[in-house]
């Protein structure tokens, strides 16, 4: 198989595993992320595939073959850091024939390439500026030129849009994205937004203390979360406490009872309902499986409105389209209705401050 | 008038005028003193001095000795600097605070130590003798001594830029199939250079002048193993002051264009920024 293949790769640091026995592959040509909070060892991850740290156990195979014995410079993988890396004492172009120069190619050739890249990431003119007459956006663009001039099979990008204003992050994460599908080859980039991951990349690996929480596309990731963690992580979450009676839940200090359709089985009283705010529909009145609430807040957000909500002893945030708004006239204090259009049930006892701790610091909570 | 001046005059005088007297008086006024002295009997005779056959061999010789020292001092301190702040090892920080020692010492005693240790009859001197080779009261002698006299001035001034230095340029020259080797020259050196020629700089002036270590251990044989500045202090000795003058400018010279040459080197390093 071609492209990037990682086996039951770990990695150590001391007593520290930053990464533990970790697996997957990215196919020929697609864009993959890494996505985990700091400290979950995506970097680290990905430096051991460019073979800037060596791992403890495993393999890492590129375009088929074996390379972990091969020192970096053997690997011809193409790689862009978090703060560009730029070498400062050399000019744009220089930077970006950094790669050729070491190969001795001609010097015709050179030229020719460094060009066609200079037009590619749209410096245009930029030739003789020094790195630190740039923007952070420009820089970054001729850290992307210089891994893509030696054409490179494999393209790895560690946390590419960290350093970036909102703004040009967005515009850059498209723009990559259309040059992964213009330039043949294989990208794996390292992100803890997963905004990003969501938007631009064909395969999404959750990465969560060194391991491997989740593979699979976008969809797969968001709306069929396999774990507490990935829910929580990737897209905002409502975490709600409840109790399972009989054959339906109670959110704790409410009285009303939800029915559940999942087939699963589950066999523990006490759980935690994962709920995106744009899965919890505000109703006006009560109907079937609706559970009273008051309105604790109101945040006007462009396009919709992000209701926060009382519900028993939970706190919920929702996502309302305007119109229901200037239809029903809500403000602070007004008893509504929710319901929720679907939700993920998990074991409260298990680790469930640890996913209130994670949100905590994410912000999506207080 | 022109608008520095007006500030001049608007702001508060005295304490700038104390401190430009001051300045004047210290720095300004010695170095006018000796310049107008040596160029009183007109510059053929302030030539027909330097010229003197013991005057130009001894600052022939003081460069020399000083080049030599020189590439020798670079490589050593780069190096030093570079295991200092890429490598660990026991005892680190104690040796780190040994290097400033050759500033702390006085040049006299550091003299003194040189001839105890390799004097003739050292146990060093004695095994270098047998196979005719002389340390001290001859060159090894004095390279040695401006060697350690001036050893701070490289490592001290490369190693915060190593420090500093973001150690993913390097990676990033890695990835781009760049060997160890290379990515020193292509990527460390350049980086470094800076730094590396203000550290030769500062030391090659400072051996230029230096007198206390090398009057101990040079032998001052005139045309033989006599430096500029040891000459000069013979000249006075002897009160022969018009003949050490022409000298003592040309030395005064070289530091002046060490000087520029420093300035250079700051603003070509600056024109990377950050």
């Amino acid at each position: 198989m071609s492209g990037i293949m990682v086996k039951n790769i770990t990695k150590k640091f001391g007593d520290f595993i930053a990464v533990n026995n970790v697996s997957f592959d990215v196919k020929e040509g697609e864009l993959a992320a890494l996505l985990g909070p700091s400290g979950s060892g995506k970097s680290t991850l990905l430096r051991i595939i460019a073979g800037l740290e060596n791992p403890d156990m495993g393999q890492i195979f590129l375009t088929g073959k074996d390379v972990t014995p091969l020192r970096t410079q053997k690997r011809n993988v193409g790689f862009v850091f978090q703060h560009y890396a730029l070498f400062k004492h050399m000019t744009v172009e220089k930077n970006i024939a950094f790669g050729l120069e070491i190969q001795k190619k001609d010097k015709k050739e050179i030229k020719q390439k460094v060009e066609e890249l200079i037009d590619l990431v749209k410096l245009n003119g930029y030739n003789k500026h020094y790195p630190s007459q740039l923007s952070g956006g420009q820089r970054q663009r001729v850290a992307l030129a210089r891994a893509l001039a030696t054409e490179p099979k494999v393209l790895l990008l560690d946390e590419p849009f960290g350093s970036l204003d909102a703004k040009v992050r967005k515009n850059l994460a498209q723009w990559i994205r259309d040059l992964h599908n213009r330039v043949n080859v294989t990208s794996v980039f390292v992100t803890h937004d997963q905004n990003e991951a969501i938007e631009i990349s064909d395969k999404i690996i959750v990465i969560n203390r060194g391991k491997v929480e989740q593979i699979g596309n976008a969809t797969d990731v968001y709306e069929h979360p396999k774990s507490k963690f990935v829910a929580s992580f990737v897209g905002n979450v409502n975490v709600i406490n409840a109790n399972i009676k009989k054959n339906h839940i109670v959110i704790t200090g409410t009285k009303e009872k939800i029915q559940f359709k999942e087939k699963t089985e589950i066999n523990f009283q006490n759980i935690v309902l994962l709920i995106r705010p744009e899965d919890i529909i505000v109703k006006d009145n009560s109907t079937e499986d609706t559970v009273p609430c008051i309105i604790n807040g109101i945040y006007y957000r462009g396009s919709f409105y992000e209701v926060d909500l009382k519900v028993g002893t939970n706190n919920v945030k929702s996502l309302v389209p305007k119109e229901d708004f200037f239809k029903f006239e809500w403000r602070k204090g007004t008893k509504v209705y929710i319901r929720f259009r679907k939700f993920k049930i998990f074991e409260a006892s298990e680790g469930h401050k640890k996913v209130h701790e994670m949100l905590k610091q994410l912000g999506y909570i207080e | 008038m022109n608008s520095s001046l007006k500030r001049f005059v608007k702001g508060n005088l005295t304490l700038r005028g104390i401190a430009l007297f001051y300045i004047g008086l210290l720095i300004i006024l010695p170095v006018i003193a000796i310049t107008t002295e040596a160029f009183k009997g007109g510059i053929p005779n302030l030539w027909k001095q330097i010229t003197l056959p013991q005057a130009l061999f001894s600052l022939k010789f003081t460069f020399i000795i000083a080049l030599i020292m020189l590439v020798i001092n670079i490589i050593t301190g780069t190096a030093t600097a570079w295991v200092l702040v890429r490598y660990d090892f026991p005892l680190k920080k104690t040796i780190n605070a040994l290097i400033d020692i050759p500033f702390a010492i006085p040049t006299v005693v550091t003299g003194m130590m040189l001839v105890v240790l390799c004097g003739p009859r050292s146990l060093i001197g004695e095994f270098f003798g047998k196979h005719g080779i002389e340390i001290i009261y001859n060159k090894p002698g004095i390279i040695l001594a401006l060697i350690f006299v001036t050893f701070p001035f490289v490592v001290r001034s490369v190693q915060p830029v190593l420090i500093e230095m973001e150690r993913d340029m390097e990676e990033a020259a890695q990835t781009l199939g760049a060997s160890k080797f290379k990515v020193f020259f292509h990527i460390v050196l350049p980086t470094i250079l800076p730094s590396i020629l203000t550290g030769a700089a500062l030391s090659f002036s400072r051996a230029l002048g230096e007198f206390g270590s090398i009057v101990i251990v040079a032998g001052n044989i005139p045309m033989k193993t006599q430096v500029a500045s040891v000459y000069i202090y013979g000249e006075i000795e002897s009160a022969n002051i018009q003949s050490g003058l022409g000298t003592a400018v040309v030395l005064l010279l070289s530091s002046f264009i060490v000087l520029i040459f420093l300035n250079f080197i700051q603003r070509w390093s600056n024109k990377y920024g950050k």
